[in-house]
């Protein structure tokens, strides 16, 4: 492959963002350590916001590693509504019933 | 990327040669992002399944003390680092240097291997302790007086999910470090995979939990070898690029495993 065509390839691409989106996800992680050891909130206070971090990471590393952020808009979107919406769906299949249990106290 | 990606695969002065894509990317790119989103799936449902579990059992077990915990962060930062090397690995292909491809892909393997190696001793470590799954109780095996054997026999939906979520990704790390082997050395890693899995086999102990699973490489050689036998081919930049999608959905699927799993039962005394 010629330079010029390399050069086309990654157009958009520097290789400096990658060690910055790295460094993001390193510090994020330790921020979750520090949560964990800390214990500072109650475990569903705490699974959210563990959650939320995670999604960030996760976006993260969809975006640029996985380089979903610089796909046609049409990929992108159907990728992210699909999965999503299969999220959503098993999230009211699970979720109300967990909270069920937890209110008659059946274990 | 993709735009370029297909300029390059469409043969100059034939056009309609090849039919539009659906997504404006190659078809190999398409096919691996569906296939990482059912998998996906896959794995939301076991995190689901452990998340309702763990919301539900009350009170739920927190096994892991400073030492796993610290452990399951060096796991993370290899799988983080891993995703790097991969990203210059996919550069290094696409200035079609293949040294520095195979430099990157090798070590983005080492890390993928550093993290199973950690992760094997970290279960190795919680069955000692009498952690097992209430399959093996039944049979009569894994009747351990550990600190955790009480954990086994009181709360088995914690060992169930935990060692169901943990295996099924090690599954995918393991598969990812082959598939990096075959598109980074083609045949030549066969011999490798074979020697691994020789002397895995009989270094193991029966007693290990890893004795039989090590088997598992002696079916991804014969599938490597099939592949390999009939689409002999040499990899390019787009066989990079696909095989890094799966690697950075490996390391994506952990960054909701490592807080779930282990930093919701953490014991910090």
């Amino acid at each position: 492959m010629h330079d010029a065509e390399a050069d086309e390839f990654t157009g958009h691409d520097s290789k400096g963002q990658y060690f910055w989106v790295w460094g993001a996800l390193l510090v994020l992680t330790a921020i979750e350590v520090v949560l964990g050891y800390k214990q500072m909130f109650e475990p569903v206070h705490m699974l959210e916001l563990l959650l939320v971090l995670s999604i960030i990471k996760s976006a993260l590393i969809i975006g640029y590693f996985m380089h979903l952020k610089f796909e046609k808009a049409i990929m992108r979107w159907m990728l992210v509504i699909s999965v999503t919406g299969c999220f959503i769906i098993m999230y009211f299949f699970f979720f109300p019933d967990a909270g069920r249990v937890l209110r008659l106290g059946v274990h | 990327m993709a735009d370029a990606a297909l300029h390059h695969a469409a043969p100059h002065g034939l056009p309609g040669e090849y039919e539009a894509p659906l997504f404006g990317a190659y078809s190999k790119k398409v096919g691996m992002w569906l296939f990482l989103a059912s998998d996906s799936l896959t794995f939301g449902a076991l995190l689901f399944a452990f998340s309702y579990n763990r919301i539900y059992t009350t009170p739920w077990p927190t096994p892991f003390h400073v030492a796993s915990i610290t452990n399951a962060t060096i796991m993370t930062a290899c799988l983080l680092s891993s995703s790097l090397t991969m990203v210059m690995g996919v550069f290094a292909a696409q200035r079609g240097d293949r040294t520095w491809t195979r430099n990157w892909l090798l070590a983005t393997m080492a890390f993928g291997t550093a993290f199973i190696v950690l992760h094997g001793m970290e279960w190795s470590k919680l069955i000692d302790e009498g952690l097992t799954i209430p399959w093996f109780l039944k049979l009569g095996a894994g009747a351990s007086t550990g600190e955790l054997a009480e954990v086994s026999k009181n709360t088995p939906q914690f060992s169930a999910t935990f060692f169901g979520l943990t295996a099924m990704h090690m599954l995918h790390v393991t598969i990812g470090v082959i598939y990096l082997g075959v598109v980074a050395f083609r045949k030549w890693f066969l011999p490798v995979l074979g020697v691994i899995w020789i002397a895995g086999a009989l270094l193991i102990p029966s007693t290990n939990v890893f004795h039989y699973p090590i088997h598992a490489l002696g079916i991804a050689l014969v599938v490597a070898a099939i592949i390999l036998f009939l689409k002999p081919k040499d990899y390019d930049a787009q066989d990079v690029e696909v095989a890094g999608l799966y690697w950075h959905f490996v390391d994506l699927v952990w960054m909701f495993i490592f807080p779930l799993v282990y930093l919701m039962s953490t014991k910090i005394t």
